[in-house]
């Protein structure tokens, strides 16, 4: 294959990597893209395995919790636009995972990790979505969140994953809109309809102020993942700019946020808030948020019941394959 | 379940007639058909398109991008390009010096 090819001399220590990794470095800081062939550091390499891979997964799970209203759905029109956005999803999840794999790490293996609940996905998509307005925040806030950081991320360093966000997000637009129109659609209602939307934002609000991941003072991995342009922005910054553009759009559609130190800081030009509990939100992402293990149950029991149809799919492919030796003879 | 890690194959898709093919990214699948259903659903869900090819990804020998000297123009390549050449200026410079006889007939 064009992209895969043994790692060298990739790690502190190996002959001539010091060389390699300011030739590297200096590649990156003019904004260049890193392509697969390309020599790398064993470190950028498995920092980019661990984000992508996780980024995939979070599409496939947060896939989930929207699939299971698409029954529900309450208008024709509602359905469709749902049923296009939860195949978008998926369909993101296919592209990060060919990103990820330039990089030498399998689709089957990140699917298995995914499926015995050793590889991670968003915290978000951890929890419940109860009624028809969690489906709403959940395309409208949270999209809003993932375009914030994916716009981010498409500007990185690494070519094949920069090339797939960029496709990501001329899609995410659609879920975007199409999420604030529902929510438009039940602030504008009815009082009931309005009241569930509240309702929805409050039990969202705590897991969407997490989304963007620790803050910067407790993070791990952010200096490195600047210096090498796999991250442009840390997650404190994100979430600042999720704040400034959301914040008065859900004041102005009449909600209230259930933070009582959500305030904008003229002087600071910065929102404050309640600091996230960053335990619980470690926890959530080990496996123990209220809806995790019902979401890694719905994805095992999909790739076992899609069982046969890979099998009748790949003895299919045996057949052509005989045919077409057969008539080479 | 070493069942889902198909062969990859590289997409590149058509705009409209007489546009040239693009590549847009790749899929796995079982074998080339089944390729190109997987490409419509993953590359035909919204933009124009007329036509789809997809080509086993091992199929495809590329260049290695340190082997920068392959695309090093190391002399001057002008000669290749219109602009190398100065018809104009010369025309112009000769004008004057020519004989009468090749000059256009005066009125
Ligand atoms: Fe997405
Ligand atoms: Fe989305």
């Amino acid at each position: 294959m064009v992209q895969n090819r043994v790692p060298q001399n990739d790690r502190p220590g190996d002959p001539g990597y010091a060389e390699c990794l300011s030739a590297f470095e200096a590649r990156v800081a003019r904004g260049d893209k890193v392509e697969p062939g390309d020599w790398m550091p064993g470190a950028y390499r498995q920092q980019l395995i661990r984000l992508i891979h996780v980024h995939a997964n979070s599409e496939i799970c947060g896939a989930l919790p929207e699939g299971g209203w698409i029954p529900h759905a309450p208008s024709l029109k509602r359905k469709l636009a749902l049923v296009a956005k939860v195949q978008d999803e998926v369909g993101h999840a296919q592209l990060l995972y060919r990103a990820a794999e330039t990089l030498g790490k399998s689709r089957e293996e990140m699917i298995d990790e995914l499926i015995t609940g050793k590889a991670k996905y968003s915290n978000v998509f951890h929890y419940h979505a109860e009624t028809w307005a969690d489906v709403a925040t959940i395309a409208w806030l949270i999209d809003a969140g993932a375009i914030v950081n994916q716009r981010m991320m498409a500007e990185g360093s690494y070519g094949p994953y920069a090339r797939a966000l960029k496709r990501i997000c001329y899609e995410e637009a659609f879920h975007l809109t199409h999420g604030y129109d529902m929510c438009i659609t039940l602030a504008t209602g009815s009082k009931l309809q309005h009241d569930m939307l509240q309702d929805a934002v409050n039990r969202w609000w705590k897991p969407i102020m997490m989304f963007h991941g620790p803050s910067d003072g407790v993070s791990t991995h952010t200096d490195q993942l600047m210096r090498w342009r796999i991250k442009l922005k840390t997650n404190d910054e994100q979430r600042q700019e999720f704040l400034k553009q959301y914040v008065p759009k859900v004041h102005e559609l009449g909600l209230t946020l259930p933070d009582p130190n959500l305030r904008f800081d003229e002087e600071a030009d910065a929102w404050r808030y309640t600091e996230p509990d960053w335990d619980e939100f470690m926890n959530v992402i080990r496996g123990n948020g209220p809806a995790s293990a019902l979401r890694l149950r719905a994805r095992r029991m999909a790739h076992e019941d899609g069982a046969w149809v890979r099998r009748a799919l790949e003895a299919a492919a045996r057949g052509n394959r005989a045919t077409v030796n057969q008539n080479d003879e | 379940m070493s069942d889902t890690q198909w062969p990859v194959f590289e997409v590149f898709h058509q705009q409209a007639r007489g546009e040239p093919h693009v590549h847009v990214g790749s899929v796995h699948a079982s074998d080339a058909e089944v390729a190109l259903l997987m490409a419509k659903e993953q590359f035909g869900r919204r933009q124009a398109c007329v036509n789809f090819w997809v080509v086993p990804a091992d199929a495809i020998t590329a260049t290695a991008y340190d082997d920068v000297d392959i695309f090093e123009h190391g002399t001057d390549k002008s000669y290749r390009e219109a602009y190398g050449y100065e018809t104009t200026r010369r025309v112009r410079a000769q004008t004057t010096k020519r004989p009468r006889s090749l000059r256009p007939p005066e009125e």
